[in-house]
Parts: C-alpha cells; sequence; structure tokens
C-alpha cells in the first residue's frame, strides 16, 4: 500500500512574546528574549496508507484539532513536517467561510471554487450537492437563515461534492439531526468503500468501531497509543475512568483468541470470575439459546474499606457495540460499607432476548452511577459467550422481539 | 527548480475560477440587501467633489493657470480623487485582509497568495467604476479626454498597487497589533490633506513647496491631473519613483509574510 500521509517529527508550538518590541525584532531577524514556545503537540511519527481509516482520540486539548488542521493545510507546522500524496478535503467544524448574506447555492458554488475546480465543473457538481444537502426551497435563500443543522448539510454536501484521496472529518459528524447524521455517516462510508482515506476526530466509540482499521490516541500532544480500534478504545476509556488517581493502574492482557481485554481500576475491589448460568439448573454455560432464562454471576472481593459499591455490566455484540446494559445503581441496591475480606457474588438474572451470534460481557466495580469516578475494577471481555437459536422462528438481528400478527382488512375500504 | 515553479504556477492556475468568483462574491457582499448596489460605492467621492465644489470654486478657479475650461476647479478635484480613492482603498484592502479573511484563512486550505490578487481585482472594478462616473461627468462639462488617457490604465494600477502593497505590510502587521487598523485611516486622514487634491500647489508660497516633495501621493495625484486636466504627459520619473516604493512594499510585505506565516494562522 503506498503512503498518502507521512507525518514525521511533526510538532506545533504556540509562540509568545514577552512584548511588541521582541516581537518585531523578530521580524528584523534581530535575536529575542524572554520568547516562549507552548508546545501542544510534539514529536509525532505515523504514516497513513491508501484506503486506511485512521480514528484520532484523545482527550479535549490533548492536540487532535490542532493536528488535523495542520494535516489539512490551515495551520503550519513548528517543527517537523507532513507529505501529502494526494488531494485533501477538510471538514472542520462548522462552515467552509461561508457568506450569509449569499443563498446556499452561491455559497456552494464559490466553496466548490474554492477546491480548486473550474466553473463548469461546479456547475456539473451542483445538482448533486443540492439533492444530498436536502435543504429544499431553501437552497435559494440566503444562508443567515439556515439553521445550523442546514448549514452542515450544505458544507458537507460540498465537501464530499467530489471524492478526495484524503478525507479529514473533525466531529463534523456530530452536528445535524439524525436523519442526516446517519446519511453523511453513509457518504463516508460509501467513499471509504471507494477507495478514500479517511482521518476521522470523534468521541463517538461506535462511529470509530465501524470505520476505522486504526486508532491514535493523543496525550498531552504526542502518541500515546496506536492499534485496533477495539485496543485503544477500551484503553482510552480505561484512562479516563479514573483521571488524576495514582493508584489507578490499566493493563491489556492477550486472550487465547487473540482478542486483547482490558482490565482497570483502584482495586478496592477486584472481580474474581464473571460466568454464565442456566438460571434453573444453576450449571455454567458458554452457548445460551434464544429466550433461555439466564443468569451473570460475577464474583467479587472486597479488598479495602469503600463507602459505597456499585456493579455494574454491558452485554456488546460482535461489532463490540453495546446491546444493554444496567447497573447496582440503576436497580436501587448500591451496598453501603461492605466489609472488607469479604466476597460477594451478584447473580443478574435475565432472560436472553438476544439475536443470534456472539457476546462479551464487560463488569465493572465502582462507586457511583458511572464507571468515570472511583473506578474500583473494570474489566472488559469478562465473559463471552454465543447465542443460537434452537426453538424459535428465524430472525434478524441482535434483539429477540417476537411481534403478535394480526391481519385485517381496513374498515374504510370495503363499500 | 523550474518544474516546481511549473507545478505552483499551474496549482494556482487551477483556482482561477475561485478568484472570479471570490471577486464577485466581494462586491456584492459589500452592497447585499442594498438596492442601489454598486452605485453607493462611487456616490461618496463624487459627494465629495460636489461639496467642494458648490464651497470653494470660486475661490479656486481663478488660481488654476494653464487650463482652457471654466471648469478647472471641478476636473482638478475629480482628479485628484479619483487618484486618492483608488490609492485609499487598496489600502484600505491591504489592511484587512487577513483579519477579514480570517475564518476563511483558518479552515481552508488554498493558495494565500491569490488573496491580494482577489483584493486587487475588486478594487480595479470599483475604480474602472469611478472612472467612468467621472468621464460621464467630464463630457457632460465639455472637457473631452484626448490621446493622452492612454496613460489612464498604468496610472490606475500603479495608485491600487501602491495602496495595495502598503495595505499589505501593515495588514500583516495588524494581525498581531490590532492598533494599527485603526492608526492607518487617520494617517491617511492626514495624508489627504497633505496632498494638493483639493488645493493646487501653485496656491502655497513656493517656500512651502520643498514640504511637498517627501509626500510619494503628491507625485500620484499630480500625474492624474496632468493627463485628465492638463492634458499632458506626467513626469515619468516621478512614476518611476513611485514604482520603485510600491515595488519596495511589495518586497517588505513579501518578506514579512514569509517571517510569519507559520504563525499567522494562530492569531486570527
Amino acid at each position: 500500500m503506498s503512503v498518502l500521509i507521512n507525518v514525521e517529527n511533526l510538532g506545533k508550538a504556540f509562540r509568545t512574546y514577552p512584548n511588541a518590541t521582541q516581537r518585531i525584532r523578530s521580524w528584523l531577524g534581530l535575536s529575542t528574549r524572554n520568547v516562549k514556545d507552548i508546545w501542544v503537540l510534539k514529536n509525532l511519527n505515523f504514516q497513513v496508507h491508501a484506503g486506511e481509516a485512521v480514528g484520532l482520540v484523545g482527550e479535549n486539548g490533548a492536540g487532535k484539532s490542532t493536528l488535523l488542521k495542520m494535516i489539512a493545510g490551515t495551520l503550519a507546522p513548528t517543527e517537523g513536517g507532513i507529505q501529502l500524496f494526494g488531494e485533501v478535503r477538510a471538514i472542520l467544524e462548522l462552515g467552509m467561510g461561508f457568506n450569509g448574506e449569499f443563498t446556499g447555492r452561491e455559497n456552494a458554488r464559490h466553496g466548490l471554487s474554492m477546491m480548486g475546480m473550474s466553473a463548469e465543473e461546479a456547475d456539473s457538481l451542483l445538482p448533486e450537492v443540492e439533492a444530498f444537502a436536502e435543504v429544499g426551497d431553501y437552497f435559494d435563500r440566503p444562508l443567515r437563515t439556515y439553521s445550523s443543522g442546514m448549514q452542515m448539510r450544505v458544507t458537507f454536501a460540498v465537501a464530499t461534492a467530489r471524492r478526495p484521496q484524503v478525507l479529514i472529518v473533525d466531529e463534523a459528524l456530530a452536528v445535524g439531526d439524525a436523519y442526516f447524521q446517519h446519511k453523511s455517516f453513509e457518504k463516508i462510508r460509501e467513499m471509504q468503500r471507494a477507495g478514500t482515506t479517511l482521518l476521522i476526530v470523534s468521541h463517538d466509540r461506535g462511529a470509530i468501531q465501524r470505520i476505522c482499521d486504526r486508532v491514535i490516541l493523543l496525550e498531552h500532544g504526542e502518541i500515546s497509543r496506536e492499534g485496533d480500534p477495539e485496543v485503544i478504545m477500551d484503553y482510552y476509556n480505561a484512562m479516563l475512568a479514573n483521571k488524576g488517581n495514582q493508584k489507578h493502574t490499566v493493563h491489556s492482557e492477550e486472550l487465547e483468541d487473540g482478542r486483547v481485554a482490558t482490565t482497570s481500576g483502584t482495586g478496592e475491589a477486584t472481580i474474581q470470575s464473571v460466568t454464565l448460568h442456566d438460571a434453573n439448573s444453576g450449571d455454567p454455560i458458554e452457548i445460551a439459546t434464544v429466550g433461555q432464562e439466564v443468569e451473570l454471576k460475577v464474583k467479587l472481593d472486597i479488598n479495602e474499606h469503600i463507602d459505597q459499591l456499585v456493579v455494574g455490566y454491558v452485554i456488546k455484540d460482535r461489532l463490540r457495540q453495546d446491546v444493554f446494559g444496567t447497573n447496582t445503581h440503576l436497580l436501587d441496591q448500591v451496598l453501603e460499607n461492605p466489609t472488607p475480606g469479604q466476597t460477594l457474588n451478584y447473580r443478574f438474572r435475565f432472560t436472553c432476548n438476544l439475536g443470534e451470534g456472539s457476546y462479551s460481557t464487560s463488569v465493572a466495580a465502582h462507586a457511583d452511577d458511572t464507571h468515570v469516578r472511583h473506578n474500583y475494577h473494570w474489566k472488559d471481555l469478562a465473559c463471552t459467550f454465543e447465542v443460537v437459536n434452537a426453538n424459535k422462528k428465524r430472525f434478524l438481528g441482535v434483539a429477540w422481539i417476537p411481534p403478535e400478527l394480526t391481519i385485517e382488512p381496513n374498515s374504510g375500504d370495503t363499500q | 527548480m523550474t518544474q516546481r515553479a511549473l507545478a505552483i504556477a499551474r496549482y494556482w492556475w487551477s483556482y482561477r475560477f475561485f478568484v472570479r468568483s471570490a471577486i464577485r462574491n466581494d462586491l456584492r457582499a459589500r452592497y447585499a440587501r442594498s438596492k442601489l448596489g454598486l452605485l453607493w460605492a462611487l456616490v461618496q467621492p463624487l459627494a465629495m467633489v460636489l461639496i467642494y465644489t458648490l464651497i470653494l470654486s470660486h475661490l479656486m478657479s481663478a488660481k488654476l493657470p494653464e487650463t482652457d475650461t471654466v471648469y478647472a476647479y471641478p476636473i482638478y478635484l475629480m482628479s485628484g480623487m479619483l487618484a486618492w480613492t483608488l490609492f485609499s482603498e487598496a489600502v484600505g484592502r491591504g489592511l484587512g485582509i487577513f483579519v477579514e479573511q480570517g475564518e476563511l484563512i483558518k479552515k481552508v486550505a488554498f493558495p494565500r497568495a491569490l488573496l491580494p490578487i482577489i483584493a486587487l481585482g475588486s478594487a480595479t472594478v470599483n475604480g474602472l467604476a469611478l472612472l467612468s462616473m467621472m468621464l460621464m461627468v467630464f463630457l457632460f462639462l465639455g472637457h473631452w479626454p484626448d490621446l493622452h488617457y492612454l496613460w489612464m490604465p498604468g496610472l490606475m494600477f500603479l495608485a491600487l498597487w501602491l495602496g495595495l502593497s502598503i495595505g499589505l505590510l501593515f495588514g500583516l502587521m495588524n494581525v498581531f497589533f490590532r492598533d494599527i487598523s485603526q492608526a492607518i485611516p487617520v494617517i491617511l486622514q492626514f495624508l489627504f490633506w497633505l496632498t494638493p487634491i483639493v488645493y493646487a500647489l501653485s496656491m502655497l508660497p513656493p517656500e512651502y513647496h520643498s514640504y511637498f516633495s517627501w509626500n510619494p501621493i503628491a507625485k500620484l495625484t499630480a500625474a492624474f491631473q496632468d493627463v485628465i486636466l492638463y492634458r499632458r504627459n506626467p513626469t515619468e520619473l516621478h512614476l518611476v519613483y513611485l514604482s520603485g516604493i510600491a515595488f519596495i512594499f511589495t518586497a517588505l510585505s513579501a518578506g514579512l509574510y514569509l517571517r510569519v506565516k507559520h504563525e499567522l494562522a494562530d492569531h486570527l
């Protein structure tokens, strides 16, 4: 695969001068004093190959947007360099420098020209842009009358009018209504299939995992991890889970089947085992049938004194999308001051109303209603199991929601 | 080297529709939602001409020698105003270009060198509109243009280039020190009255004339007055001098741009 983006020793600093004199001296090429560089990105090295989809994650201020802007060419690097071997199109924040006084059509036409198109090319693409944006009559009204969602539609339609070799998307998908989000997501997938290389910043874990082949995690302006989306996203979530807590540790371990499970936590309580059982016989199972009564058993050691204990789990499908999740806070069964040294068994009994396929659970023990604060122990891929359809009619999807069907003539149609 | 230059030239050339579209948008945006549009750009300088003519023409007409028309003063005034308007508008364009286009610069990657070209383009259209409006007034006053008008395209370009090159230098500085865009209009106002536009140099005592020789804009207005009112060639040496100044400011702007371009977008 050929390299499309080559980032080498890239760094970006915002330079501050103590006063105007020092700045002017720098213009004249004279020596300067007390100049401070505030580094937001440092020592970045990575390559993106043709056809790849790379996600960029990191906390706010980690430097994601700055990096995208440098690749898009609107910000200049302070050191190192970026080599691009193809046409790059970027959807950065809202708008493309559009003018509110002009209509959507006029702005779209100008936006296309901004990509270096000729008038004929722009005019030939306009109908497509109009159709994709779906803003109706508004296309010929001034942009200032648009809602932000409508502006986003036009911006997105313009930016993707001609398939670029590299598409950079910065959180743009979070804007607009669900319908258009879905539609733009599909458009991105379509371009990806046609060979466009993607570079995406998003906080939407689902979107990252569905699209990306690889994820780069930025921490304090440096690449801290890089690799498989599932692994990096698990690690990133675990990292977010207990920021600033010294005791907090994150581990990744490879399972027998090659998947990587992430565990993290401060260790006041630890999950000993997570197993699935038949609810009636109590036997451990690895395969459940659709509609079977089952029990998820979480065995937990209390190691130190804690004020509150909440235990929760999420069932995820093969693609690591959440299917169902709950915890003992939501179930109104928070445990106060459990005795240290004790071992507790939590049994979650439920009907396995899941579709055929393989599922995994992530289990966590923490202090609040979410795992983000006081995460004692959190385990991904804690228990994996298969669901097979033994005695139900064939159906599609991850949920078993059997309908009752009635068919009758519409009374209005009878004469 | 030449190959790289060619590649850059081809890259820029691919943006020609963008330049055209941006010039048109720029002209339209200034007068969006106004019914008379571009006409407003002409009303201001013409209103000034009218006011000064009404107030001063008796006082002045006797003092403009070497002319054969009774309307010498309004024509003198208009020639100077044309030069001044072109120059000062170009200064304003250059001054505002980076801050006004900040959003665009931050969000879209395109050849930045096109921005001054777009500014030059839209200032040219405005200048041509002003010239044709004034020509109509000259015809009405019976002051027909002659062959010396062949100088006009060159003179107009010189006025715009000079203004834009000065404006760009201060426009770049203005990104970092925003006071500059406040100071320049004040300085321009002084410069306007220090340039023989409303009055003629011949009305002042000769011992003051040397004070005007430092003012390059006085040479610019003189060239316009020569061609339009006096129907004679401008002083060629002065034009060379003005081109030299414009060239120096262009080089300074380019030099400063190269020095600050890596942090320009950070400050917009």
